[in-house]
């Protein structure tokens, strides 16, 4: 367990080193951050308490997506380049020797990685929204509290899929494929571009129910106290039924890498 | 006073030169990464078709916005299916030619621009024709689609001046977002790090530009018409053949302005190019 704590302050040490690149994807987050607030302004405008929100839920969800982006890893950048690259070059069989679980070993780090994403990328933007525009923040210290709880469980779901995603390379070799997919869906299903009450129909069922609805849709309904009582502990539910489900596939597909594959020598 | 001539003559003939021998050597640099795509032709198509999925999710959302409204800013779906489409195909045009430039920051760091300054080849042809990802077709291919059904299913009083708008807004949209391409590359010589700042520029600029102006604050449509001249891009032009009014009252010749704009933003460009190149210093590892 030590050992886990050590490796995840690491994951939180190593991308708190890049303070220049921090401030420049702040920067960004920010502009982006804008830019939708607008168009979100000029929809709500057309149709107010739209999906349930009214305008300032609509734009503090915009802002939480800003803030969430790095965090949940929605569009990847975490540590699946990096295992993919170890299993392409075989380095992956060091790894497995090594006294240390392969899945915990890289949670831990992606754990230490989010804690500083949504610290060093989630807080400014954040403060820069509500200084901007009319947000809806929550009140009671519990409502902030439930939200973090929530986003750490959309934190172990996207690490369950991109550990899922990263497994790929035993049999694909160069996994670039199904991580682009993996990452259009996490951007698009996760609520990022648009929530996922606003899809309609059958999309919008089959949306809010896949996985990725943990990463942002799940955290953002919490944050503007859509649950309360035993709805909360439904949406907690929810992310750590598919935490669960997904990290056993992965343990699952890594006993049958580790079994059946061959690693590349070299 | 003819040797002076002739001298002025040979600058201009050695500048030009250099322009052509640029261009040549990006051709061939392009020529063999395309050889290298062509060697995984499956790997190709699957990322081709992911950068089309990728870029038509923008458009997918704005359709998922209008089963919800019939205007958005005062516009219907076709009206801002041809800003898109513009502004699309515009960004795409750049991002395929000069979209490997957010490398340079890399370069930098690990010393491998090095390599690049001691080939007799100019530098910026070999920076933004590094790993030329033909993929990039993807992000062309949607927009000209989105672009193609918005001139379809839009009831335009064409004249030969909206035709004409029709290319010169694509291309010189292309110049002006290529010119951001290459200062933010340029900016990386400094802070190497920061290549995510130019991504604010590039994809949110075209982000905005897919919306019509009146969706945003008046401060914000200022800094992209008078600061970062996007507005130029795809705004003026597209409100031109659309007939539409423009933001902060400009007059109505604004629109024949992008190819005057795109000229003098390479013009900056160029000189941020030259500034950031030559205080280069090598990391010497």
């Amino acid at each position: 367990m030590r050992l886990y704590a050590v490796v995840a302050a690491g994951g939180f040490r190593r991308h708190a080193t890049y303070r220049v690149a921090t401030l420049a994807g702040v920067f960004t987050n920010t502009v982006f951050g804008f830019i939708m607030a607008y168009t979100y302004i000029a929809l709500w405008d057309e149709r107010p308490h739209l999906g349930g929100y009214d305008m300032s839920q609509a734009l503090t969800y915009v802002w939480l997506g800003q803030a969430l982006l790095m965090t949940c890893a929605m569009m990847g950048g975490g540590f699946e380049d990096e295992l993919m690259e170890r299993i392409r070059t075989g380095d992956i069989a060091v790894d497995l020797y090594r006294p240390a679980d392969l899945q915990l070993w890289w949670m831990a780090g992606d754990l230490g990685r989010a804690a500083f994403h949504l610290l060093g990328r989630g807080i400014v933007p954040m403060v820069l929204g509500a200084m901007a525009f009319d947000l809806a923040l929550p009140g009671s210290p519990w409502t902030w509290l439930a939200f973090l709880v929530s986003v750490a469980l959309g934190v172990v779901v996207s690490f369950a899929v991109r550990f899922l995603v990263a497994l790929s390379a035993f049999w694909l070799m160069d996994g670039a494929g199904a991580m682009q997919i993996a990452w259009l869906a996490g951007l698009f299903f996760s609520g990022m571009l648009l929530p996922l009450n606003l899809f309609p129909g059958v999309l919008g069922d089959v949306a809010r129910a896949l996985p990725w609805s943990s990463l942002l849709q799940v955290p953002a309904d919490v944050f503007l106290g859509t649950y309360a009582g035993w709805d909360l502990a439904g949406a907690y539910a929810f992310q750590a039924g598919w935490a669960v489900v997904l990290l056993l596939a992965g343990r699952l597909l890594q006993s049958v890498a580790t079994r059946r594959v061959v690693v590349q020598g070299g | 006073m003819e040797g002076a001539v002739a001298a002025e003559s040979g600058i201009v003939f050695a500048e030009r030169s250099r322009v052509v021998e640029g261009v040549r050597a990006y051709g061939l640099i392009v020529a063999m990464w395309l050889r290298s795509t062509m060697a995984y032709r499956a790997s190709f198509v699957m990322t081709a078709v992911g950068n089309f999925v990728a870029t038509g999710f923008d458009f997918v959302t704005i359709m998922l916005m209008f089963t919800h409204v019939d205007v958005l800013g005062g516009f219907t779906l076709p009206e801002i299916a041809l800003l898109y489409g513009a502004s699309a195909t515009a960004f795409g045009l750049a991002d395929l030619v000069l979209g490997s430039m957010d490398r340079l920051g890399r370069r930098v760091r690990d010393g491998t621009l090095d390599t690049l300054l001691v080939r007799p080849v100019p530098v910026l042809a070999q920076v933004a024709a590094d790993r030329f990802a033909l993929r990039r077709l993807g992000r062309i291919t949607q927009g000209l689609l989105v672009l193609g059904y918005a001139l379809l299913v839009l009831d335009i009083e064409w004249t030969p001046l909206k035709v004409a708008m029709l290319p010169m807004m694509v291309l010189s949209g292309a110049a002006v977002f290529g010119a951001v391409f290459v200062v933010g590359a340029a900016f990386q010589f400094f802070a190497q790090d920061a290549s995510e700042v130019q991504n604010a520029f590039t994809y949110g600029g075209t982000t905005l530009l897919q919306y019509p102006p009146s969706v945003f604050a008046k401060d914000l449509v200022r800094g992209v018409t008078f600061v970062v001249p996007l507005a130029f891009v795809s705004w003026l032009p597209a409100l031109y053949v659309l007939g539409r009014d423009y933001p902060l009252d400009l007059p109505r010749w604004v629109a024949f302005l992008p190819p005057l704009v795109a000229v003098g933003c390479w013009v900056l460009a160029g000189l941020a190019w030259r500034v950031g190149l030559r205080s280069y210093r090598s990391t010497g590892s």
